[in-house]
């Protein structure tokens, strides 16, 4: 028998104590919610004294005429003459504006400089009066003098330096061999900038709307203490728009500059970056929300975008990626057959259409993209590269002359340095897998983080390294003296002579036709010479608010350009 | 008690000089330039930018210098910021993360301490398994999941009623703290329930508690008094280590929610190899963190008399 009234006794007692310390339980839990509401509030109103802005609610509002945006970080620099990433180039694009711009057709376009003439030895600017700076101080030739003048000092250490290179003295003023005022850029008057050249340079007017071009007022320049460009008030605007706030990290606001010569063909009063986010899934998830106006999608996203019908944008954001060989002598990619064997033994369509499958990527047929002008129409169909075609046979042959050039029997096992991202990782397993399946060869991937990569491709720590390069300017020649034996971008150290020729004949000609038969033949030769191995042109995938119109997406230069966007008012 | 808070103090900075040490060797042991970059630059230009870092010195020359910055409370400038201080960096920032911080830690006692006295209280009956099934998966489901679903759901319950609830991302207002601090707690939250349960549950047969009982104390006093106070001892315990993981570990939860807070510039300087930045925020977190644990031990004297400092 069980002793039932005994448990049950105690149970009753159980019970009601539990229910009582229940009831007491419940109250501390009312009282904690209470009480975290206090600390929220008293939270909130702490972090308002800093700073910290909930920015705008909505992705376009009509009746603001404002649209809000992302950005992938905070901008590192928005001082002109140290820039060089394309966040901060975006952002420094619409703020500021050079001699000349990029229009909505990409076409180059009258900036500061109404004029502009290009002799070949001297280039001359001439300067519009209703430039002004947002503080209403008319832009004058000086103001691009000082600039440039900047940027070629050595003590300022600009990374982009050599961009100016095509400017009289100014690569011996930044070996710290001449004297800044060396440099050749006079100002005749306020409103006549005159350029002497190192060299004929035939795509100068084009580097005038680069942003290391850009102008900046000594005076101005001088009153920020070293700190030009590291807040809101540290920055004197020349552009369409001005910055009116920058929380770092945290928010940027533009406004229109009332002040900017070309304000009418300005349509939007206000830009707001309330998001510094580069998450795929916070992007997705604020453009669903209609919190954003535009988004790049990367390729994970795609499904969502489909499943949600959003009206997908595709654009070629001008860079092309390849493998470089390592030419330094003691590596075996010095044998021109055994490179010729893996060329012959991979295909670039494969690695596009049935490996990465992200939509928008082409496969890279050459080291020049396909965007980039030649004499009249586009380069590459002026002048089309070489074909390869994946031939395992004759790829086999290569290889049975490269074993006996180089004594061996057996191929040793080939690094392939890549960076650790996901793209590089399905790309540098599909050439290993490639290289095992046709020729037996075997290649350790050697993946590595940005500085640790860029350490060991500067060394020569590798026989192949996954690279790719995008334009700063918008000529052939960007890509084209790449693998000149004095580029020190070219990190596989290739040297030959012919292409040295063929790329100063390309730096220095005026005829566009000789300067573009100079680049075919560097095509042709980077492509024979198995120099590279090239994967693919980089796509993007883009949505924007149906409300946002006229964004112009470009290869050099700002990107994107949101200077002629405009909304619509669409009634629903 | 005051002779035992400067014994710690002391210790504590110590350790701070430790940790900044081993930091500085460990991050130029590192292969890879700080000021490398896509492009390459002439010798020149880089040999300017070593000079305008210090880092044309040689290593101990370097390190002796920015022990004496150190000790004067300068960061220096960042690396890859370049108009930027670390000090401005981490007083714009820190604050954030704090905020999200003190939130996520509140959150998580309270809420660890409530559910686990809940659960003790019905043993074994629904309210039990339903809650110790969600500390489960609490504790296994990682930060950067919760944080992905619950920014999903956000979305879709803006959708669902067709207007700004709750904001996707972001910073600045009451509602912006809300789910980020949920999300950055609830590990803590579900790891502190479960040892408020188990702690409980060995007290409520203990001898104090039975002659609490058998006086005819109220219950609701030998609940508060008896109970919860002898229970939340070793939850107070592991707060000090929970601080630290929160407060390093909001790094996923600022990255998903475009949160303006440190742990992203912390986890971006080491990527970046930016130097002053990684000693920065390594020093400045390592300082932090040895001062908590130290405040943590100090509170545990108050609340339970049988401990005494010395």
């Amino acid at each position: 028998m069980n002793p039932v009234t005994d448990t049950s006794g105690t149970a009753v007692a159980q019970d009601s104590f539990s229910k009582s310390a229940g009831r007491q339980l419940l109250i501390y839990a009312l009282m904690s919610i209470a009480g975290v509401g206090l600390l929220m509030v008293a939270l909130s109103w702490a972090s308002s004294l800093t700073g910290a802005s909930a920015g705008s609610q909505v992705a376009v509002d009509p009746k603001l005429n404002m649209i809000t945006l992302t950005l992938a970080e905070e901008p590192p620099q928005l001082n002109s003459t140290l820039q060089t990433d394309t966040v901060s180039g975006m952002v420094i694009g619409h703020l500021m504006e050079g001699l000349l711009r990029y229009d909505h057709n990409n076409d180059l376009a009258p900036g500061v400089a109404r004029r502009w003439e290009n002799t070949g030895t001297t280039a001359t600017f001439w300067l519009r009066k209703d430039a002004l700076w947002s503080d209403g101080v008319p832009v004058t030739a000086h103001d691009f003098v000082f600039a440039w003048r900047t940027v070629v000092d050595p003590a300022n250490a600009s990374e982009y330096a050599f961009i100016l290179f095509p400017v009289q003295n100014a690569e011996e003023i930044n070996n710290g061999d001449m004297p800044l005022e060396a440099l050749g850029v006079t100002a005749i008057d306020d409103y006549t900038l005159k350029v002497q050249l190192a060299r004929p340079t035939a795509y100068f007017d084009k580097l005038m709307a680069f942003s290391t071009y850009y102008p900046i007022r000594e005076d101005f320049y001088n009153q920020t203490n070293g700190r030009y460009g590291a807040d809101a008030d540290e920055l004197l605007y020349n552009g369409p728009f001005v910055l009116s706030r920058w929380v770092h990290g945290a928010n940027l606001r533009m406004e229109k500059n009332l002040n900017y010569w070309d304000a009418d063909r300005i349509r939007l009063d206000v830009i707001e970056f309330p998001y510094i986010t580069s998450d795929q899934n916070a992007l997705v998830n604020l453009f669903t929300d209609k919190k954003i106006a535009y988004t790049t999608l990367g390729a994970e996203s795609l499904e969502t975008a489909l499943e949600k019908r959003w009206h997908l944008n595709r654009f070629m954001d001008g860079s092309v990626f390849y493998i470089e060989f390592n030419f330094r002598s003691h590596r075996l990619t010095h044998n021109y057959h055994l490179r010729k064997a893996m060329q012959l033994a991979i295909d670039p369509a494969e690695l596009v259409y049935k490996v990465t499958k992200i939509p928008g990527y082409l496969p890279a047929e050459s080291i020049f993209p396909v965007w980039l002008r030649g004499v009249d129409n586009f380069f590459r169909e002026e002048y089309p590269a070489p074909k390869v075609t994946v031939d395992i046979e004759a790829a086999k042959r290569h290889l049975a002359i490269a074993k006996r050039e180089l004594g061996i029997t057996e191929i040793p096992p080939l690094v392939l340095l890549t960076g650790d991202n996901p793209i590089s990782n399905i790309q540098s397993e599909y050439y290993q897998g490639a290289f095992k399946k046709h020729l037996g060869i075997d290649i350790k991937i050697d993946k590595q983080i940005f500085k640790q990569r860029l350490a060991k491709m500067t060394s020569g720590e590798f026989d192949m390294v996954l690279a790719g390069w995008g334009p700063d300017y918008d000529d052939p020649l960007t890509f084209g003296d790449l693998f000149a034996s004095w580029n020190l971008n070219n990190r596989g150290r290739y040297n030959n002579p012919e292409l040295d020729r063929q790329v100063h004949i390309a730096q220095t000609e005026i005829d566009p036709r000789t300067r573009m038969e100079a680049f075919a033949e560097i095509q042709r030769i980077i492509i024979e010479d198995v120099v590279v191995l090239l994967s693919y042109e980089r796509g993007v995938v883009y949505v924007t608010d149906p409300r946002l119109k006229g964004v112009v997406r470009r290869q050099a230069g700002a990107d994107p350009d949101f200077t002629n966007a405009y909304i619509v008012d669409i009634a629903n | 008690m005051l002779r035992y808070s400067l014994k710690r103090l002391v210790q504590g900075v110590i350790t701070v000089w430790f940790i900044a040490t081993a930091t500085f060797i460990a991050m130029h042991s590192v292969p890879g330039n700080p000021l490398a970059n896509e492009k390459a630059v002439t010798a020149e230009i880089r040999a300017n930018l070593e000079a305008k870092y210090g880092l044309d010195k040689p290593p101990f020359e370097q390190y002796l210098i920015y022990m004496g910055n150190l000790a004067r409370g300068d960061f220096g400038i960042s690396f890859t910021q370049q108009n930027r201080e670390v000090n401005d960096i981490i007083r714009e920032h820190f604050p954030v993360s704090a905020t999200l911080g003190i939130l996520a830690i509140v959150f998580a006692g309270l809420g660890g301490v409530l559910w686990g006295a809940l659960t003790a209280l019905y043993r074994n009956r629904l309210p039990d398994i339903v809650i110790m099934f969600l500390v489960i998966l609490g504790i296994s489901v990682p930060s950067f999941v919760v944080a992905a679903i619950s920014q999903l759901s956000i979305v879709n319950l803006n959708a669902l009623f067709d207007m700004s609830l709750l904001p996707v991302a972001g910073w600045g207002t009451i509602w912006h703290m809300l789910v980020p601090s949920l999300v950055l707690g609830l590990g803590t939250m579900a790891y502190l329930t479960r040892l408020m349960r188990s702690s409980m549950l060995e007290i409520v047969n203990a001898d104090f508690v039975r002659t609490a009982k058998s006086k005819g104390l109220p219950a609701t006093r030998i609940f508060t008094n008896h109970q919860l106070r002898n229970a939340i001892l070793p939850v107070i315990t592991v707060l000090g280590p929970s601080i630290a993981a929160i407060t390093t570990g909001g790094f996923v939860v600022e990255f998903v929610f475009a949160i303006p807070g440190l742990g992203r510039y912390f986890v971006q300087a080491v990527q970046q190899l930016d130097y002053t930045v990684i000693m920065g925020t390594t020093v400045f977190y390592g300082a932090f963190l040895v001062f908590m644990v130290i405040v943590v031990d100090l509170l545990y004297g108050l609340v339970d008399p049988r401990v005494r400092l010395e």
